[in-house]
């Protein structure tokens, strides 16, 4: 076989459907979640671990910082389930007849996850 | 059949159906959560232990930590096979993407801990 074959599918020069990105926001949120689960994993330990580390959390919830934090955690998170939805409902043989339709299906993530994602901000910075 | 040491599966298929059904436990357990701060949002120290303490909520944690862990593994597997590749990094690349796939099994084992020491240390 040779090693130096050509490859179709240079993506860097290729224009890209909405699929893709949607794709590739999925792979990219499911990344960040990754390392987010240490930080959840500390939050879930200060929460349970003394009433004064319970509380001290809260405090350190008000601050700027953390509130960015939680927001962009928050972010991914209803992202990655939103598209990941999309992916169970194709399983089922839902919306995969056609390009049409999953570039529709596609719209629709980028839509509800438009919507999930404006609701988390007003939570976390306004209320 | 193509093999991968790395692999958390022994087949594409069994990585497929556990995705799924880790995607489902963790989106239970997601909803539980917010359904639990919609309609308690500001819970005290007391409600909050008593609520991790019960062994159906600790069992519900403890399920939804070990889907992360699958579901990471195979979903950082399939990344890092897709991108960290000879093609794409040149010939280290492999070496490279042993170093983090075996980084990465030891960072999800350490999650598992972590999330058992706080749930049955409470």
């Amino acid at each position: 076989m040779k090693t130096k074959r050509p490859v179709n599918l240079d993506i860097g020069t290729i224009k890209l459907p909405i699929t893709s990105y949607v794709s590739i926001l999925h792979r990219v949120s499911g990344v960040v979640l990754f390392f987010a689960v240490a930080l959840m994993l500390w939050v879930l330990d200060a929460s349970l671990a003394s009433e004064q580390s319970f509380q001290s959390l809260k405090e350190c919830f008000s601050s700027p910082v953390a509130q960015v934090i939680i927001w962009a955690v928050l972010a991914a998170l209803a992202y990655h389930v939103i598209a990941g939805v999309r992916h169970l409902i194709m399983d089922f043989g839902i919306g995969e007849e056609s390009f049409e339709s999953g570039r529709r299906s596609a719209w629709l993530v980028v839509a509800v996850a438009v919507i999930v994602i404006a609701s988390i901000s007003g939570w976390v910075f306004l209320w | 059949m193509v093999k991968s040491v790395t692999s958390l599966g022994h087949s594409g298929l069994s990585n497929w159906l556990l995705q799924r059904v880790s995607a489902l436990v963790m989106t239970a357990y997601l909803i539980f959560m917010v359904g639990y701060f919609i309609v308690n949002p500001n819970p005290s120290f007391e409600q909050w232990v008593n609520l991790h303490s019960a062994l159906a909520m600790r069992i519900f944690s403890l399920l939804t930590i070990l889907s992360i862990a699958a579901h990471a593994w195979i979903g950082l597997w399939c990344v890092l096979t897709d991108y960290i590749t000879v093609r794409l990094i040149g010939p280290k690349a492999t070496p490279i993407r042993m170093f983090l796939q075996l980084a990465m099994i030891a960072l999800i084992l350490f999650y598992v801990i972590w999330a058992i020491d706080i749930l049955w240390g409470i």
